[in-house]
């Protein structure tokens, strides 16, 4: 990892939780970095990405694919999905992805991009590339990836690194 | 019956805490369920749809889909 990385926070749950939020995220870096590692207690594949605690004003395209078909999709609202492994995944496997958002303590409408995966061995997979437009000027200083329902199960983690251009 | 809870980790501190969601925190996680809700059903709605095109399409073409696929490698 290039050394203009830097760890801001973590979290390893303990216990299972709806919502993990990163809050009082400085303004000194270029852009932030969030990777995750998410396992869901329900059927669920999603999660509503909230931005200094708005929910609105989000649009996106994405592409994505199962291992049997693919797709693309716009959309209007904050649910992401393929973030997490559903409970009928393969027991024990979480999902790999993570969120750049580029710029993201300046003064212009806020984008960011995703790439997202699950896996389900021997069965099938889901993966999604995603560019996003939150449509706020504000600089970002809260994340939170939240569930719409059901947990985030013990031991998902989210890690936020903040990126200096130099 | 206690609000479920959510992680906040203050980035400026390290700190990390357990919240209990408020209120309006649930009946916003309701509102995004119905939403994903509602468009897995449209996706459902196509990928079925969809399905059906391929299968009238292949029919009145008098191949299977395996043959189908041959024309198309």
């Amino acid at each position: 990892m290039a050394n203009t990385f830097e760890l801001i926070a973590s979290s390893t749950l303990g216990s299972a939780a709806t919502n993990i939020e990163f809050a009082s995220i400085p303004a000194t870096f270029t852009d932030l970095k969030l990777v995750y590692s998410l396992r869901s207690d329900n059927g669920d594949d999603y999660f509503a990405l909230t931005l200094n605690g708005s929910s609105s004003s989000f649009t996106s395209r994405d592409i994505q694919g199962n291992g049997s078909s693919a797709s693309s999709a716009n959309r209007t609202d904050n649910l992401l999905v393929y973030t997490q492994d559903p409970s009928s995944m393969t027991a024990n496997t979480f999902s790999s992805g993570e969120l750049y958002f580029p710029n993201y303590a300046g003064s212009t409408n806020k984008s960011f991009s995703q790439d997202t995966a699950y896996e389900n061995n021997g069965t099938g997979a889901g993966m999604a590339l995603r560019a996003g437009l939150w449509s706020n000027t504000a600089a970002i200083t809260t994340i939170r990836i939240a569930k719409a329902s059901g947990n985030f199960v013990q031991y998902s983690t989210a890690y936020l690194y903040g990126v200096k251009n130099a | 019956m206690p609000n479920p809870t959510r992680i906040e980790i203050d980035c400026s501190t390290g700190i990390e805490s357990i919240i209990e969601l408020t209120d309006a925190e649930v009946a916003e996680m309701a509102a995004q369920a119905a939403i994903a809700e509602e468009r897995k059903a449209e996706a459902d709605a196509k990928a079925q749809a969809d399905a059906q095109a391929k299968a009238a399409l292949l029919e009145r073409l008098g191949i299977t889909a395996d043959e189908a696929k041959l024309l198309l490698a």
